[in-house]
């Protein structure tokens, strides 16, 4: 069952600079779960404190929204795709434009 | 009881080319798909850009090339010089001078036959919607979140179409919101990051050509709605990326549940979008008020005294590649494991580029028990303004 994860660019430094890593995982949960115990950093980025997925990261299986399937329960199947999208505001550097533009 | 005839339909209504317009978009009018009626389409249209940056650049040149009628910039910046490597509307002279004057003369110079309205101001909460009103077509390109949910909430009340692009690094992504019926960006993103979660300036940065390539794709999609032809990139995220030269596209879905375009829709109004973005009160950034600093001139001075001052770097090493004040590097993000090898008993002043970073550093070292420790006020950028000025800057 094996699943590929592609990590976008600005979670690239918390994931060993990788641009895709592979893992055996049954649901995006799971695989979810086995990229952030690979890579500790991540989790901060992916999950609120309380464990949800955060609202500015959509998570993708294939090229459907897990939100309109079954969230992190959704089943993936051997060769399934799953794209971590977060919000980018550039732009360029966000923070010094985000930053009230100091 | 003679009556002067008047026109059945004024002027703008129905408009015509000229013979020099013919000609200048006659590569338009040999193509079927866009034809005089499309040219005509093109004419009469209202496009509003927000932001004359790396995405505005390719967008205005194509729009104004192709003969949109009425172009409005928003912007309230100055060209510089980071700008030129992909802002491809500037030239070096133009460093300085306002964006908007800088863009006018060059889009004009392009194409005199549009007419092209600049807005010299922060889009706001107060200023956006009369702005938008004018227009058919709003374009994203601006660079930061509180105004692209700001641009996102203004098209949705007033049932513009939004056309989205934004880039980071070697990363794309576009889609057109608020098409009738199709998702908005709170459909996609229902809330921003928390400040401190966005990548620092450290990991930031964009490859000049890839604005290049994004804002063009928003051209061309505000080209097939104006002209309305072909499939517009409507309920599909197109993801791009430069490195692997891919491009994916996801489905985006309309959200029963989404606060600006939902069946329950709470937002009926413009909000406070920095506040939204939890950026209120970071104007002065809470870490630096707190930590102990030095400035520039102060150190320097020590160091002339001969006194015994450790630097620390906190940057990444491929900005000490581009100056350094010598200092020992240890990127901020590497400090949590690699702290033991500072040692508590020396004084020490970090910097960073600007101070925010190094503010950052700071703050944890001290709760690391470090007390004899500073951060550079201003960062490598106010030594080499006020110490150094051989010191290039970045």
């Amino acid at each position: 069952m094996a699943v590929k994860v592609v990590i976008p660019t600005p979670l690239r430094p918390y994931a060993g600079k990788q641009d895709s890593v592979e893992f055996d995982a049954r649901t995006v949960g799971e695989a979810l779960s086995r990229l952030t115990t690979k890579y500790e950093e991540l989790r901060k980025h992916l999950y609120t404190d309380d464990g949800k997925i955060r609202s500015f990261v959509n998570v993708y299986l294939n090229d459907e929204d897990i939100r309109y399937l079954q969230k992190e329960n959704t089943q993936t199947k051997d060769g399934d795709t799953i794209s971590i999208v977060p919000s980018i505001a550039g732009g360029f550097a966000s923070p010094a434009a985000s930053g009230a533009n100091r | 009881m003679a009556t002067k005839l008047e026109p059945l339909t004024d002027r703008t209504a129905e408009p015509k080319l000229s013979k020099e317009e013919i000609l200048r978009y006659s590569r338009h009018l040999i193509m079927p798909d866009v034809g005089m009626e499309g040219q005509l389409k093109l004419k009469q249209a209202k496009v509003l850009l927000v932001g004359a940056g790396g995405l505005g650049a390719p967008l205005g040149l194509y729009l104004a090339a192709a003969g949109v009628g009425r172009l409005g910039l928003v912007d309230f910046d100055v060209v510089d010089f980071t700008n030129l490597q992909r802002q491809v509307t500037f030239a070096t002279s133009d460093v300085g001078r306002p964006k908007l004057e800088a863009a006018k003369e060059r889009l004009a110079g392009l194409n005199p036959e549009i007419q092209i309205a600049v807005y010299e101001a922060r889009l706001t909460s107060q200023n956006a919607l009369q702005i938008l009103r004018d227009y058919d077509i709003i374009v994203d390109g601006t660079d930061n979140f509180p105004t692209r949910y700001l641009v996102n909430d203004a098209c949705v009340l007033l049932g513009k179409p939004n056309v989205y692009g934004s880039i980071f690094r070697f990363e794309g992504q576009a889609t057109v919101f608020g098409y009738p019926g199709g998702p908005c960006y709170r459909c996609l993103y229902p809330e921003p990051p928390p400040p401190g979660l966005v990548p620092s300036c450290a990991e930031g940065g964009v490859l000049g050509v890839l604005p290049g390539i994004i804002g063009a794709i928003q051209a061309m999609e505000t080209i097939k709605l104006i002209i309305g032809r072909g499939e517009p990139l409507v309920g599909r995220l197109l993801l791009f990326d430069a490195l692997a030269m891919r491009f994916r596209e996801l489905k985006l879905r309309k959200n029963a549940a989404c606060p600006a375009c939902g069946e329950h829709r709470t937002i009926t109004q413009l909000i406070d979008y920095e506040e939204f973005c939890g950026l209120r009160g970071q104007e002065a950034p809470a870490a630096t008020a707190q930590v102990p600093e030095i400035t520039p001139r102060e150190l320097k001075a020590r160091l002339d005294r001969g006194d015994d001052v450790f630097i620390l770097d906190v940057r990444e090493p491929h900005e000490y590649q581009i100056c350094n004040l010598h200092g020992y590097l240890l990127p901020l993000g590497e400090l949590p494991r690699r702290a033991h090898e500072l040692d508590t008993s020396r004084e020490i002043v970090a910097h960073c580029r600007s101070g925010k970073r190094s503010a950052e550093a700071v703050e944890f070292l001290r709760k690391a028990g470090f007390r004899k420790i500073w951060n550079l006020k201003g960062g490598i950028l106010a030594w080499a303004d006020e110490v150094d000025p051989s010191l290039p800057k970045y």
